[in-house]
């Protein structure tokens, strides 16, 4: 593990190199995040004449900024990656190395972070400009927003990890995770807040784990929750990354055996 | 260092007819079936052998290679290699080994390979020390200094398999298995990997196990080779033992100073090739003495030579040995 540790720095280092290398592709596909502002453009427009549910046009506008910004700080594309490198072989020279190789691109994930921050930087001084009066007031939301997203980022990446170990068995797995993905845009409060659902599907999405990628990071900037009630979510949500870590490592470990490894 | 003893290695293929039915149909009911990649093979390598790997396509070489390195888990039968179980991909094994195969690169194609040497260092744990002596004697092996700070996409093939050689030697890995490393260079090229390859373990001591469809490469580097074909080791011994046995026969090559008629030369035996003022002969090895002592007699000479017939033809009449067997 202390090897590990001390690899981590190159590993991440490496990955900053990657991104930056290929930094025109890079922000194109941070571009193509806009997905909150669309939906900010028409919720914006529903709620002109008033508010909608508990939602002004001012909360909208902070809610679907904050959902941007947590989207920008908490992509992975590791599922892709995988499905690639199974498909086309060359997942073979990573499993020669001695280091997991959900390691080696959870650093080349992890490492595209400040490459993001680039982009989120504009983001957060329009959220403090237009909607600074609908963020949390107390400091203590704020403290807890590091570990969210941390926690939002690692269950994003650990579902792509489940997912992807499929290719091993069946060569491809990016369609399973598109299935996934319509799932976790609704009921993560992506595209419509969770508290505008019905009742059913909102308590629905209140126990599963796609509101923990999205929402709940979402909600602590914007004061939802008192510091006891965010704790709770706080503990709620890194369970499911201890239970999706080791569903990652279980799946893993079982998809490995029915590898092919295909190509010369 | 290496030990395989009943190795088998099967695939579960789907299989269907091609056509837009047989695709409709594939959707339903799926058609599978085993393929016998390696079937029950066994050998052993002692810690500083070179030993090529021979085969026809598919016939389970770059499958045992994979087995060997810990990528698949062998259907059946037992592997060791330096004390480890290669399935378990331990740290310890891992870090002893390396695999380099010339269709696959583990370069990082965007960055220079400079990048990946510096990832690589981080990934063994290489000393300081140890990495800057390893560079600088790879930089001078390889002349790898300008080729460094280029990106990777940029390298010419050569210059790839070079700098993919030395990152994949980083680690001073004791057990090489090299799968293709020549696949694609040009002949000058070819030469300098083998000559990195036979340094590396003459320096190392390492073990080295080869698969090439150049035969320069494993007659050059390759004191044993193993020949594999449909899955199963049909020969395993040293090369010139390999070509006694399948063409016992030799060539005699005929220099001489003015053109002869066929003729003269069918007496001494099969005529391979004749043009001008030149000549192959294949004789048998017991009529070999009296051909060459015929030859000097009665030919206008001015050079001879007698030699095997090129591995190229004995693996190609081994194999089909095996698929008339």
């Amino acid at each position: 593990m202390t090897r590990v540790l001390r690899a981590y720095p190159q590993l991440l280092r490496t990955g900053f190199a990657a991104a930056v290398a290929y930094r025109a592709e890079f922000l194109i596909w941070m571009f193509s995040t806009n997905m909150p502002l669309v939906m900010l453009a028409i919720w914006a427009a529903a709620a002109r004449s008033g508010p909608v549910g508990a939602y002004s046009q001012q909360a909208f506008a902070a809610y679907y900024l904050a959902a941007l910004l947590v989207r920008l700080m908490t992509g992975a594309w590791v599922v892709w990656e995988m499905t690639m490198e199974i498909r086309q072989g060359t997942l073979a020279l990573r499993l020669l190395r001695p280091i997991h190789p959900l390691l080696q691109w959870s650093a080349d994930n992890l490492a595209a972070v400040p490459m993001r921050g680039v982009v989120a930087i504009p983001v957060v001084a329009i959220l403090l400009w237009a909607a600074r009066a609908q963020l949390a007031h107390d400091w203590f939301p704020w403290i807890l927003l590091a570990p969210a997203l941390l926690g939002a980022w690692l269950l994003y990446f650990l579902v792509q990890a489940i997912i992807g170990t499929f290719a091993l068995r069946f060569e491809s797995a990016a369609s399973l995770f598109d299935a996934w993905l319509g799932f976790s845009n609704i009921l993560s409060g992506y595209l419509v807040p969770l508290d505008l659902f019905p009742q059913t599907v909102r308590e629905l999405a209140l126990i599963l784990p796609f509101r923990f990628q999205l929402s709940f990071p979402v909600e602590l900037m914007l004061g939802r929750w008192s510091r006891g009630e965010g704790l709770e979510l706080l503990l709620a949500q890194w369970a499911y990354v201890a239970l999706f870590w080791l569903g990652a490592r279980v799946a893993w470990r079982s998809g490995l055996r029915h590898y092919a490894a295909y190509g010369g | 260092m290496i030990q395989v003893d009943h190795l088998r290695k099967w695939y579960r293929v789907h299989r269907r007819d091609p056509g837009l039915g047989a695709a409709l149909r594939s959707l339903f009911r799926r058609r599978y079936e085993d393929v016998k990649a390696v079937e029950d093979v066994t050998f052993a390598i002692s810690a500083g052998e070179r030993v090529g790997f021979l085969g026809p396509n598919g016939a389970g070489k770059t499958t045992t290679l994979k087995v060997l390195s810990g990528l698949l888990h062998p259907t059946e039968g037992r592997v060791a290699v330096a004390g480890f179980t290669p399935k378990k991909r331990e740290r310890g094994f891992l870090e002893q080994i390396t695999l380099v195969m010339g269709q696959k690169q583990q370069l990082l194609w965007d960055l220079p390979p400079s990048e990946t040497f510096l990832l690589n260092r981080a990934i063994y744990d290489i000393p300081r020390k140890q990495y800057d002596a390893t560079m600088a004697e790879l930089t001078e092996l390889l002349d790898l200094g300008p080729l460094l700070g280029k990106p990777t996409r940029q390298l010419s093939l050569g210059e790839r398999m070079k700098c993919e050689l030395a990152v994949a030697l980083l680690h001073r890995p004791k057990v090489l298995f090299l799968d293709e490393p020549t696949i694609g260079l040009d002949v000058s090229m070819q030469a300098v990997v083998r000559g990195f390859v036979r340094a590396y373990n003459e320096r190392f001591g390492a073990t080295v196990l080869l698969t090439s469809h150049y035969m320069e490469d494993v007659a050059a580097l390759c004191p044993r080779v193993m020949v594999i074909d449909k899955g199963r080791l049909i020969y395993d011994g040293g090369l010139p033992e390999l070509v006694r046995r399948v063409r016992p026969d030799k060539r005699v090559l005929l220099r001489l100073s003015r053109p002869v008629d066929r003729r003269d030369l069918e007496v001494l035996g099969s005529v391979v090739e004749h043009r001008d003022a030149e000549a192959i002969v294949q004789v048998s090895q017991e009529a070999l003495q009296a051909a060459v002592a015929r030859a000097l007699s009665s030919l206008p000479l001015t050079d001879l030579t007698v030699e095997d017939p090129p591995l190229e033809e004995v693996m190609r009449d081994l194999f089909a040995q095996g698929r008339a067997a």
